[in-house]
């Protein structure tokens, strides 16, 4: 037996019985405190999240800050400049149809396609979050009742949905943000749910109520956080097919209006000169792309790093 | 002397699903009118096949599962009645160790946060509740410093089930429920783990009910103890009685079954055929006469009652040790 095959039987030993400093932590790692420090230090170690993270949030702060940024006008039009292509000297992104520069559309656009992409997941994760965790710890009939009831919305495919919805409010924003909050709750209350009544089986919960805690303790402390990590997972992966569904509703003429600036907007109104000037009329798509590739990159990257086991 | 745990009659049915819609509901007779009564101090083994009811009696007696009928009294008082012991109260009295060390933590939590969980939950503030985790921590034998701030995860099988015991003695309990609480573990740990146990129960004077299905375990811990045999118990008595005099042939055959660290012991044929029969449709009678060597007519007709055999706690349900019965074996 050579050296270091001894050395590590040695520690193996060592490892079974833990004696003081046998378990050291190696020099330069540092104990995360938190759960969720853990997941952030890996979600920063991660190159595709990191980079996905990095495109996402300058298209959101160029969004935020479009006023400020010297753009031109987004909504002026010049006749004389129509459809400019890619490069143009004072339009970077050539002109639409009307002869309104695309970049300043573009980043003016983001504001309202990030808005329908994120806010629609946002309230449909309150409600349908709060709907699943309550009918998956209280079960029985409660349970019965939500999770029935949600699947009367479920019969109908997602964009169908939020078509029949908006069509019937109405064309305009605001309709179009409550018809993609309603698509959403079903599917956020159903895996919710799902997890919340697997995570309610576990040993750790039958000993957290054997401790004598109230429902809404257990909840808090034990419940809470095994649910999260998922199901936000899949909201992120919610918010790309959000932006989709809006860019769609806006095609279609049920979301913004024109002369708004907004992707799926753009998307329709240059649909007719695509043969004139191919690039320009791909453009809104490709940032409809870029933007929901990178929310469902970055729910992949948050996938892993939420499991602690790995 | 009121002994610290009575139980008299405990029964627990669950529901079938039912295979065609209209078939009448059937139901497991998981645990079905079973008493006994613990002292102060002992601790008492439940031992049995598994699925006998041994973790559903726990869970009972936990009210993590409603009873369908049956008192328990705790230290006298009784449970869950008008001017007895709330469920709070006895959920502080009482507490309980899972067999799977690693389901039984929250995976989010840091263990010291899963130890002061309980008390919190009773209302000690938070500092005075993580300084009492990191307290019991060093008497389960893990440094705090070290071990307080770490995942269920990051910690081995032993270490967890440690602090699990911690976890369950973080209310001050009277009486420790351990059901199968070493069962997962490999043997050198359990032996660690359960010197721990012997050693917790002396210092903190507690009282110990501990379920299991390995039979030198129960031996080596027990003081009494009590023999499950589908829903039913079928033998009580001290682990002298149990161990040395067995009267039942189903505890007969289980210690028949033990394996031997004796070369000369050949076992020549197996102490007991065939599986415990369904408990959703339990034999008339005694549930053991499908397995029995010993089974007569009476044994079908007549379901026997445990019956106290001789001037100790010794009681058994056979009709063999049961006076005029009828069995032409009684002894």
């Amino acid at each position: 037996m050579n050296a270091p095959e001894a050395q590590r039987i040695t520690l193996k030993f060592d490892a079974l019985t833990p004696a003081p400093g046998a378990m050291e932590v190696p020099v330069g790692v540092m104990l995360p405190r938190t759960y969720w420090q853990t997941v952030g230090v890996r979600l920063a170690r991660d190159p595709y999240t990191a980079a996905c993270a990095f495109i996402l949030l300058a298209i959101a702060g160029a969004a935020v800050l479009a006023p400020w940024l010297g753009l031109p006008d987004p909504a002026a039009t010049n006749a004389a400049q129509r459809l400019l292509p890619v490069g143009s000297s004072g339009h970077l992104l050539g002109t639409d149809e009307l002869g309104r520069d695309m970049l300043s559309r573009l980043i003016h656009g983001g504001r309202l396609s990030l808005t329908m992409g994120v806010l629609p997941v946002a309230v449909a994760l309150a409600i349908g979050g709060t709907l699943g965790l309550v009918a998956g710890f209280i079960g029985g009939r409660t349970n019965m009742l939500v999770m029935r009831l949600t699947d009367v919305l479920y019969a109908f495919p997602s964009i169908l949905l939020a078509v029949a919805i908006a069509g019937s409010l109405g064309a305009g924003v605001g309709n179009a943000l409550l018809a993609i909050t309603i698509v959403f709750i079903p599917p956020i209350t159903r895996v919710t749910e799902s997890v919340t009544t697997q995570v309610r089986a576990m040993d750790f919960v039958e000993a957290a109520r054997a401790s004598g805690a109230g429902a809404f303790r257990i909840i808090r402390t034990h419940i809470l956080g095994n649910v999260m990590g998922p199901v936000f997972v899949y909201a992120t992966v919610l918010v790309s097919v959000s932006i989709l569904i809006s860019a769609g509703l806006s095609f279609i003429g049920l979301g913004a209006s024109p002369p708004t600036a907004e992707w799926g907007l753009m998307l329709n109104t240059l649909r007719e000169s695509i043969f004139l000037a191919p690039l320009n009329a791909v453009l809104p798509g490709f940032m409809i792309f870029i933007t929901s590739m990178c929310f469902n990159l970055i729910s992949d990257g948050l996938r892993s790093a939420m499991d602690v086991r790995l | 002397m009121t002994p610290l745990l009575s139980v008299r009659g405990l029964r627990k049915y669950f529901p079938v699903k039912s295979e065609r819609f209209f078939a009448p509901r059937q139901m497991v007779q998981a645990v079905d009118d079973v008493s006994f009564s613990i002292e102060a101090g002992e601790t008492l083994g439940i031992v049995g096949e598994s699925g006998c009811g041994k973790s559903t009696t726990a869970r009972l007696l936990m009210r993590l599962i409603a009873p369908d009928a049956g008192e328990v009294d705790f230290a006298g008082r009784p449970v869950l009645t008008e001017d007895g012991l709330s469920l709070r109260d006895l959920r502080r009295n009482m507490q309980m160790v899972f067999q799977d060390s690693y389901a039984s933590l929250n995976p989010r939590l840091a263990v010291q946060g899963s130890i002061a969980f309980g008390p919190r939950a009773h209302g000690v503030p938070g500092p005075k509740a993580t300084a009492k985790a990191r307290e019991l921590l060093s008497l389960v034998g893990l440094d705090p410093d070290q071990f307080g701030r770490r995942y269920p995860h990051e910690l081995s099988g032993g270490q967890r089930q440690r602090v699990n015991v911690a976890r369950a003695l973080a209310l001050d309990p009277r009486l420790v429920i351990l059901d199968e609480a070493v069962s997962a573990l490999d043997k050198s740990i359990e032996a660690q783990v359960l010197n721990l146990l012997m050693d917790l129960k002396a210092r903190l004077q507690l009282t110990y009910l501990f379920i299991s299905h390995d039979l030198n375990v129960v031996q080596y811990i027990s003081d009494h103890v009590l023999v499950m045999y589908l829903g039913k118990a079928v033998e009580v008595g001290s682990v002298e009685d149990i161990y040395h005099r067995p009267r039942h042939p189903y505890t007969q055959a289980l210690l028949a079954s033990r394996p031997t660290m004796d070369p000369e012991v050949k076992l020549e044929r197996s102490p007991l055929t065939g599986d415990p029969p369904n408990p959703i449709n339990p034999p008339p009678g005694c549930r053991f006469r499908t397995r029995c060597a010993f089974a007569e007519d009476v044994c079908g007709r007549v379901e026997p009652a445990l019956t106290s055999c001789g001037a100790t706690e010794h009681a058994v349900a056979c009709h063999m040790h049961v006076p005029d019965s009828g069995h032409s074996r009684r002894q």
